[in-house]
């Protein structure tokens, strides 16, 4: 039994670095109705730049600010050059253009920083301790408290700034919000923006992890059922979603695995998440409209 | 007053069964009521129009008729068979077509295409048979093309026979939507405001259309409309709503001097 | 005169359903043939054989197999790539364990394998749709990966899951020179070529067309749109199964599993949109694009005079880059891809001299 928790804990502390990735998902398809495939190409991309530059001298904090301005940058162009181009198109519209941004800053990130893995040093001890008979990683403690701020500070700036504000307005409501005189264009910059400090936040965990290299851009992968289960519209639903996925994906790939063979845990999600949909085709936490003709 | 029960259709087609009747409708969104317990009936080849303002549950009516939405209670009896709940495509099965409120148009498929697809249910041959055009599927693509280009005389469109449909004014969109609904030949055609965003001369060239529908194939149509002075023209029959209930049922005659639509929905206007 | 259609009116519904209908068309269609049939076999090198004509000829199908699912039913999927594995090592199997199987019916086997797979995959369409479709997509791309790694028997006992070419024979004819490969796979290409253009223009292709642009109004029509899509999958997945043979067994000789990731789906969706979704020529620009462009870009860093710096990983990373950015300028600037280019060419053509 304590051998199950274990694995249950482990999986639900694994699923939290998911949910990690899939916050900056839910961001943007908030504020801008775009399902973002290149996030994991941000996350790849902001680690990259973080320990080029860390491994060039410059201080933790100062790598941070500056890989934080880089992507600033990094929305701003990608509000000039494809979410402006292409507003009012559909969604699939939207989502292949992320797909090919996927493309472009995954190049990027290598022919600006190479393609060789880099290890990273948090100053987070790895030593395992035990609560109550069962094995706790500390990183992994410590991944899902910066998880934990990471949603207060991001409800906090959406509830009681009037940036956040004007968000969530856009959000809720595109006509209103314009009509009220808040302008798409700045709002996109600050929400693909945020969504690059998440990406970044989410990098140096996952790459201190697992190294900094070309894979990180693939949890975008893993963040793709989080997102349908929690729905992509809820914040709480990532975190749920990442906590389902990572919890059963540990359990499956111990459980199932032993009678299928192992290597489950890629498309293990993906099932889940369509039994998942099957049942509630708009997620857990989104909402299923009836369309108006 | 009870206006349903007082009607006073007086001619001979009261006699006959209606072609479609519903009975006690209810549909709810998420609790949120759109129609309230509404009974009427239409009789078979005459013009039913639905009037009442915006929000009103028209077009939520014509959606449970052919099965877009599913009502909570009632029954929809059409031709003489009783449902509780219809499907799209059962209703169109049964002879149901329809045209929409929005534009919903195959838009990227050309004028003709969009009509051939109204004709759907009149072929029996396989997509096997299509694919490799033998068996039933020649004669059926040659007799539904001839179908579909006398539809196309009859409504003037020959000149965007091949246009894509997406690149057409909106007036003969509207006009394509309308072809591609009869050229299902269908017993009942649910028209939700065929002529909305029109000029006078545009509603006026609409009209006649569905006059000559109605007329020549004894085609059955219930339509949505605002502009009172085409509805009084053009129909038979109204049915007034307000605030998903039933206000009015009668002859345009009969409605127009009814107090409670006088009051609810004409007296605003006037 | 080669421009001119004057006195070429279609004059009844039957010369409308022709294959083309212009005389030109039809003058421009035979000498392609020819070329391809018997021009190009004649003066080819093997090097056009092995690394242009044949993957432009398998991406082309792979391309058709996708364009038809995605392009015309407006079904979006992620996992082609899988299909083709399915393909592959359906027809892998088939001559294996069925020795008197001929080639082409193993070929047309692996088709069917993949055409079941694809459906099975498709029955979420009938709740979920749009987007959220990519997930049942991607679900056939992971699980179809790892279960030919996984289980070695697929392989023949192989344990990374590789898979070799049997003998190319059919009719007692040797296929299996460069030549022989290339007019293999022409030939079969050119068929299901063939049989799409008369499916996308038959009553099929146009309630594809109409589920795609309006699903509510398809079923208002009568259109049994579970069926309709079902059945876009199973074409997808047939064609994507043949491409997937193809691939392994005309283009490469031998392949695994890994072949079929999930970067090979995304080359497939960029092929047609780049070539042009619901365009059946799109699938030949946007593949001829695809396999020409790499080799151009290495020919001009090639040419390029101080090219020490530059290392093949670079050169990667800028196709990755120009890929990419093809893709946004083309969504952005022309949706409707190639074909659509082609097509505006074709008809300033037809009505030159005159501007408009
Ligand atoms: N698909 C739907 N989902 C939620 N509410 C709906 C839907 N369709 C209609 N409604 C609501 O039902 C009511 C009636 O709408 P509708 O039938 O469109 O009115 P009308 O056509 O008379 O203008 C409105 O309050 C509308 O908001
Ligand atoms: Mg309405």
């Amino acid at each position: 039994m304590n051998f199950f928790f274990e694995v249950l804990v482990g999986g639900l502390l694994a699923g939290v670095m998911y949910s990690l990735v899939a916050i900056g998902f839910v961001l943007i398809y908030k504020a801008s109705g775009v399902f973002n495939f290149a996030q994991g190409a941000m996350v790849l991309f902001a680690a990259l730049t973080f320990v080029s530059l860390l491994e060039r001298g410059v201080p933790f904090w100062l790598c941070f600010l500056m890989t934080l301005a880089v992507m600033i940058v990094l929305a701003l162009g990608i509000e000039r050059w494809v979410l402006a181009p292409l507003a009012n198109r559909s969604p699939i519209t939207l989502f292949m253009a992320t797909l090919g941004l996927s493309y472009v800053i995954e190049g990027l990130a290598q022919l600006l920083w190479g393609a060789q893995v880099h290890g990273l040093e948090l100053g987070i001890k790895d030593e395992p301790f035990i609560i109550g008979g069962i094995f706790l990683s500390q990183f992994d403690l410590f991944a899902a408290g910066i998880a934990l701020s990471l949603v207060i500070i991001l409800s906090i700036f959406f509830n009681k700034t009037q940036i956040g504000l004007s968000l969530r307005a856009v959000a809720d409501d595109t006509l209103a919000a314009l009509a009220v005189g808040i302008r798409l264009p700045k709002v996109w910059v600050i929400v693909w923006s945020v969504a690059g400090f998440v990406g970044l936040v989410a990098g140096l965990l996952w790459g201190a992890r697992v190294g900094v290299q070309f894979s990180l851009s693939l949890i975008v992968l893993k963040a793709l059922p989080v997102l349908i289960i929690g729905g992509f519209t809820s914040i709480e639903g990532a975190i749920v979603g990442g906590l389902i996925v990572g919890a059963s994906e540990k359990l499956a790939e111990v459980y199932l695995g032993s009678v299928i063979g192992g290597g489950i845990e890629n498309w293990f999600p993906y099932v889940l998440a369509l039994g998942f949909l099957l049942i509630r085709p708009a997620g857990l936490f989104g909402e299923q409209a009836i369309e108006r003709v | 007053m009870d206006l349903g029960s007082t009607e006073l259709t007086s001619t001979a087609h009261t006699l006959l069964p209606p072609l479609l009747k519903l009975e006690n409708i209810s549909l709810a969104f998420k609790g949120v009521k759109a129609i309230t317990d509404i009974s009427f009936e239409v009789q078979a080849k005459r013009i039913t129009a639905l009037i009442g303002p915006n929000g009103a549950g028209k077009s939520s009516l014509l959606n449970v008729i052919n099965g877009v939405y599913q009502p909570q209670a009632g029954t929809i009896t059409f031709k003489q068979i009783p449902h509780k709940q219809m499907t799209p495509r059962y209703a169109a099965q049964q002879g149901i077509a329809r045209t929409f409120q929005n534009i919903a148009l195959f838009k990227g498929m050309s004028v003709l295409d969009n009509l051939l697809t109204g004709r759907t249910l009149k072929r029996h041959s396989t997509w096997l048979e299509q694919a490799f055009r033998v068996g039933r599927a020649p004669r059926e693509d040659r007799s539904n093309r001839e179908y579909v280009e006398q539809l196309i005389d009859f409504l003037d469109l020959t000149a965007w026979r091949k246009t894509l449909v997406g690149t057409l004014p909106y007036g003969i969109q509207k006009r394509v939507e309308l072809g591609r609904a009869l050229a299902a030949e269908p017993t009942l055609l649910l028209l939700d405001e065929p002529m909305a965003g029109m000029n006078a001369q545009e509603k006026q060239e609409m009209s006649e259309f569905i006059r000559a529908i109605n007329r020549e194939f004894g085609t059955t149509i219930v339509l949505i409309e605002h502009d009172l002075s085409v509805v009084m023209s053009l129909s038979n029959h109204l049915v007034v709503l307000d605030y998903g209930k039933k206000i009015g049922d009668g002859s345009p005659e009969e409605v127009r001097h009814n107090p409670e639509v006088i009051a609810a929905y004409l007296g605003t206007r006037h | 005169m080669l421009f001119t259609e004057a006195g070429q009116l279609a004059t009844s519904y039957k010369a409308e359903q022709k294959l083309f209908r212009l005389r030109q068309d039809y003058v421009a269609f035979g000498i392609l043939l020819f070329l391809a049939f018997v021009a190009l076999p004649y003066w080819g090198s093997d090097y056009w054989f092995n690394a242009i004509l044949i993957p432009f000829l398998v991406l082309s199908l792979a391309g058709l197999g996708l364009n038809l699912l995605t392009g015309y039913a407006g079904q979006l999927s992620l996992g082609s790539a899988a299909f083709m594995a399915v393909g592959a090592f359906a027809t892998y199997n088939l001559e294996l364990r069925i020795p008197d199987l001929p080639l082409l019916f193993s070929i047309l086997g692996g088709g069917l394998f993949a055409a079941a797979s694809s459906v099975i995959f498709g029955l979420p369409s009938a709740r979920i749709k749009g987007f959220y479709l990519i997930v049942s997509t991607l679900a056939a791309q992971f699980f179809i990966q790892w279960l030919f790694t996984k289980f070695s028997w697929f392989s023949n006992g192989s344990t990374s899951g590789v898979i070799t070419a049997p003998p190319l024979v059919m009719a007692g004819y040797d296929f299996s020179t460069p030549v022989g490969r290339y007019l293999l796979t022409l030939s079969i290409v050119a068929s299901l070529f063939l049989i799409a253009r008369n499916l996308v223009r038959s009553e099929l292709g146009r309630h594809w067309m109409a589920v795609r642009d309006r699903d509510t109004a398809a079923a208002v029509m009568g259109i049994p749109i579970l069926k309709t899509k079902l059945l876009a999958f199973g074409m997808s997945g047939f064609i994507l199964g043949i491409a997937g043979a193809l691939w392994a067994f005309t283009y490469l000789g031998t392949v695994e599993p890994h072949g079929f990731d999930l970067t090979r789906s995304f080359q497939i969706l960029f092929i047609i949109i780049i070539g042009g979704m619901g365009s059946l020529l799109g699938n030949f620009l946007g593949a001829a694009f695809i396999v020409l462009l790499p080799i151009l870009l290495s020919q001009l860093i090639g040419l390029l005079p101080a090219n020490h710096w530059v290392d093949i990983g670079q050169l990667e990373n800028a196709q990755k880059i120009i890929f990419g950015g093809l893709i946004i300028f083309f969504l952005i600037k022309e949706p409707d891809g190639l074909a659509r280019l082609w097509q505006r060419c074709r008809e300033r053509a037809r009505i030159w001299p005159l501007r408009y």
